[in-house]
């Protein structure tokens, strides 16, 4: 039985915050430095917050499993972090962040949640340009800002095409600091496979130290997870390589709840798949969409070169269908009409890929112009693909990018298993059933920054954890868990690799549990992801042991938990009548094609506890919108 | 896009641990131009798992040049033929039908061999540990605009900042030296005016950590910025080398 109290504070929206800051327990500074934290993961949430309850004074040691914590996959992010500085006076506002945040969820996020990150997203500006983040400025030297899906004004900070790099680097070096100081320290290479529990709370973990092999227990008064999302259960997703849901699944399967599993965001803007042995697909960011107009052509099946198809035999089908907002509207809409037009054949040459061209923009700003704004990504474009996009238009397809759903939180940030917090993309708050671009970086700043800083506080000044010693019962069952789970992995050695598993299953998803779901396709794909999972565990082969350096093992306990949620994903959306957001259901849409939510009976936040293989029990959270009125989101 | 397929050699370093001698071990093979060379190890791999032999073992994650953790050498060269490509960037479109390819872990004394294709990089985060920051807690920032900044400042700051930390400058010189790294990140903040307070000790801890950790001295041969994968420019180390003379003459007086 789990109870999800969401402590989501009364009052008016705009002063929760700010009074539960005050009602919230502090600890004296010479305190905080009793108190030990694990964090696992150093991407954007997790490295800011090392970096933060470091510099309070508490002990804090950093997991990752990359060689550097400057590694971790927010380094890829390439357009750029929300804030509502109104800095170009084009009538922005905390609240209009809140708002366009809230509606381009669909209005399945918590008010209180997104409303405090509006509220922080300027702060997070002032700290990373305070580290010395280099962000993009005017010529009188003020910041630059550009404009992204989902919204009408400007507050995009951004880098060049690099932001999520220069973020990174940004928390890093601040946590690096704090290594200097002797506040914080690192752990790299290390793999986190399981939390420890002693009396129901979060009181240290299991890692696998990836270069020994060796299973290391460590202790602490509390946890943080910040292992990022789970994109990478389809296989081919924009996320990295390594990047996967093991360190959450694990500890959902101990019991904290995971929330809206089903909402996964497919990004309308990356490069087409071009053949089976692809291992990722690449993200051109969707900042290029303020420049680039989006076209098929009229006819389907037309394999004329684009420079023949003239203009009236094009179809700008997003500025068609949707005047106001034309090819700025939200990631979920854009892509979905992309597989729309290629689903009707005329998708490029009849395939999966849609035209991204820029021929306006050259006449408007010239090529040298355009160079200033994108050249990184049109250099990418053309190394990856050998054609250069100055001279024919840029294909695009939709590919999975960004995971929504994650460990259920409340508004302190705690999953629920007390003791055990949870950041970034990792955890299911802030976005509802669609993100909006440029506003990942910002939450995992802000969770990491602004919120877990006093939230912790709070935890430790309330509960006031003893320590606890590695030698206990507890620490010695987890990590014996683990190594038979490894040992069962190793011993199958059946016919089939780790990755035509995955690939195996990245199909099944995409096709079903993708872009636009049904209820037939949800039932069949649940047996069809039980019946490969089955085949994993009687038919994988591992080669290697477990002493060392062993990369096929680390993918197939990643690829193993994938199997799992996979089944989770599929049954979140069948159990979730409705379309909202990310999540299509082709029964529920309005005349014009656009999804239909249903308030009356879906207006919640579905957070499942995992009782056994194969079977969970699903928990409602109701959301409550007082601050904002409930419509069809629209962007006409 | 693909045009036909090409055949290629590959000899490929093999190495079990650090301890172990290495050796090259031969592959053949039939791959599409549009894979990337990583792309190409994934499939020697899955090939190696399901005849039951131990895969290549290499790291990569973005596969977007900027994570900075894959970096090969490839026939002689870091990250390969391709100026300003990382390794995970190279296509075999740039390689013809019939070539043979050497592919190596980046070497260098500071840089251990694990296994295979995978070093130890570590060093570089003992330098930024040393000094690569600004001293500053979280929450005291003004506002963003109170520090104004020409583009120009920016766009040069931002040059330097750009650096993924792979480790090709390091692999490229023939001495190891990691001046053109430490020379990014000690630019990056001299440039900027957030940078200031801690200028001189910064490149001062930051050399120091350097030197400690096994990387060889600068000789101007200029082949870091050469195969740098984001083409970070020898300025930088030439404005680490006029910082760090200056903290010189600068500490005689503050110490
Ligand atoms: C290509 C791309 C471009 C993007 N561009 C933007 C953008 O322009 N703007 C925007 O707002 N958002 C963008 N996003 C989204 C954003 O980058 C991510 O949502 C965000 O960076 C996630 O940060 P995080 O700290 O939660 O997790 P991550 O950065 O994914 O970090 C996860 C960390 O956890 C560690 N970890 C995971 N599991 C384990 C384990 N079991 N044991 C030990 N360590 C573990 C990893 O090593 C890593 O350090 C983009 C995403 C992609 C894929």
């Amino acid at each position: 039985m789990i109870k999800l109290d969401s402590k989501i504070p009364g009052g008016k929206l705009s002063e929760k915050w700010m009074n539960h800051k005050f009602n919230m327990k502090v600890i004296n500074p010479a305190n905080k430095r009793k108190f030990d934290i694990i964090i696992v993961g150093s991407g954007l949430a997790g490295a800011s917050a090392a970096a933060t309850l470091g510099e309070l004074g508490y002990k804090v040691k950093i997991f990752t499993f990359h060689d550097s914590t400057r590694r971790a996959h927010s380094i890829a992010a390439q357009g750029g972090i929300n804030a509502a500085k109104n800095y170009q006076n084009d009538a922005d506002s905390v609240y209009r962040l809140f708002y366009d945040t809230i509606k381009g969820g669909d209005f399945r996020g918590r008010e209180a949640n997104t409303w405090r990150l509006a509220e922080v997203s300027n702060n997070i500006i002032d700290q990373c340009v305070a580290q010395g983040v280099p962000f993009a400025r005017e010529y009188g030297g003020t910041l630059a800002n550009r404009s992204f899906g989902g919204a009408q004004v400007s507050r995009t900070f951004y880098a060049r095409g690099e932001t999520g790099q220069q973020l990174l680097l940004g928390a890093y070096s601040s946590m690096n600091r704090q290594v200097n100081l002797g506040n914080v320290e690192i752990f790299p290479r290390r793999e986190f496979l399981d939390v420890v529990k002693v009396d129901g709370h979060a009181r240290g973990i299991i890692a696998r130290n990836l270069v020994t092999g060796e299973l290391e227990k460590y202790a602490s008064q509390a946890v943080v997870l910040a292992t990022g999302g789970y994109m990478n259960v389809y296989f081919l997703s924009t996320n990295a390589m390594n990047s996967n849901a093991t360190a959450a699944w694990r500890v959902h399967k101990k019991g904290a709840a995971f929330a809206n599993p089903c909402y996964t965001q497919i990004h309308p803007t990356c490069l087409p798949v071009h053949g089976e042995d692809q291992s990722k697909l690449v993200l051109m960011s969707e900042s290029l969409r303020n420049d680039g107009r989006i076209w098929v052509p009229k006819k389907a099946g037309d394999t004329r070169n684009p420079s023949e198809i003239p203009e009236e035999e094009r179809d700008y089908y997003l500025e068609r269908k949707y005047p106001a907002f034309g090819n700025l509207v939200p990631r979920d809409v854009a892509s979905r009409n992309a597989k729309y037009v290629c689903d009707e054949g005329k998708g490029i040459g009849g395939g999966k890929a849609v035209y991204l061209d820029f021929s306006d923009a050259f006449n408007r700003i010239g090529k040298e112009g355009v160079k200033d704004k994108y050249g990184n990504l049109f250099d990418m474009y053309a190394n990856i693909t050998g054609v250069n996009p100055y001279e024919v238009p840029m294909q695009i397809y939709p590919a999975p990018h960004y995971a929504m759903g994650g460990l259920w939180v409340d508004y302190e940030l705690m999953s629920t298993i007390p003791g055990m917090f949870v950041l970034g993309e990792a955890n299911f708050s802030d976005h509802g059933a669609n993100r909006l671009g440029a506003s990942a970086l910002m939450q995992g700043l802000s969770d990491g920054y602004f919120i877990i800083p006093y939230t912790m506080g709070n935890y430790l000044g309330t509960e006031k954890p003893e320590k606890v010693d590695v030698e206990r019962s507890e620490f010695k069952e987890a990590q014996q868990n683990v190594e038979e789970n490894i040992n069962k992995i190793l011993s199958i050695n059946g016919k089939q690799t780790v990755d035509s598993i995955h690939k195996r299953l990245g199909h099944l998803l995409i096709d079903k549990v993708g872009m636009s779901r049904d209820e037939k396709g949800l039932k069949e794909v649940i047996n069809q992801i039980r019946d490969l999972r089955e085949e994993f565990w009687t038919d994988v082969k591992v080669v290697g042991d477990a002493k060392d350096i062993n990369q096929t093992l680390e993918r197939a306990g990643r690829v193993a938990d994938f199997l799992e949620l996979g089944e989770l994903m599929a049954k979140d959306a069948l159990n979730r009548n409705e379309s909202c957001g990310a999540h299509f259901r082709e029964e529920y849409q309005t005349e014009d094609g656009e999804a239909l939510r249903n308030d009356e009976e879906y207006k919640y936040v579905a957070a499942w506890e995992y009782k056994k293989d194969g079977e969970w029990e699903l928990y409602k959270e109701d959301l409550e919108f007082e601050n904002v009125k409930l419509a069809t989101r629209s962007y006409k | 896009m693909s045009e036909k397929n090409i055949n290629l050699t590959l000899n490929i370093w093999r190495q079990e641990s650090p301890e172990a001698k290495g050796y090259f071990e031969k592959f053949e093979k039939e791959i599409s131009p549009d894979a990337s060379i990583l792309e190409v190890l994934d499939e020697i791999n899955n090939r190696l798992e399901f005849e039951g032999k131990e895969p290549i073992a290499f790291e990569s994650d973005c596969r977007e040049g900027i994570c900075g953790a894959c970096g090969l050498v490839i026939n002689g060269q870091p990250h390969g033929p391709l100026p300003k490509t990382a390794t995970c960037q190279l296509h075999m479109r740039n390689f013809k039908d019939g070539d043979t390819l050497y592919i190596e872990p980046f070497r260098a004394t500071a840089f251990k061999i694990l296994k295979d294709l995978i070093v130890d990089r570590s060093g570089f985060d003992k330098i930024q540990v040393a000094g690569g920051f600004v001293s500053f807690n979280t929450g005291s920032a003004p506002d963003g605009n109170v520090i104004l900044i020409s583009k120009e400042m920016a766009d040069q700051a931002l040059d330097a900042a750009e650096c993924i930390g792979c480790g090709a400058c390091v692999a490229a010189c023939k001495n190891s030296s990691a001046m053109l790294f430490v020379g990014a990140k000690v630019s990056q903040f001299a440039l900027l005016p957030q940078g200031q307070p801690e200028r001189y000790e910064r490149v001062q801890a930051m050399v120091k950590v350097m030197d400690e950790n096994l990387f060889g001295s600068c000789t101007n041969t200029y082949a870091c910025e050469a195969e740098c994968p984001k083409g970070i420019s020898v300025l930088n180390i030439a404005r680490m080398n006029r910082d760090y003379f200056m903290a010189k003459l600068k500490t005689g007086t503050n110490e």
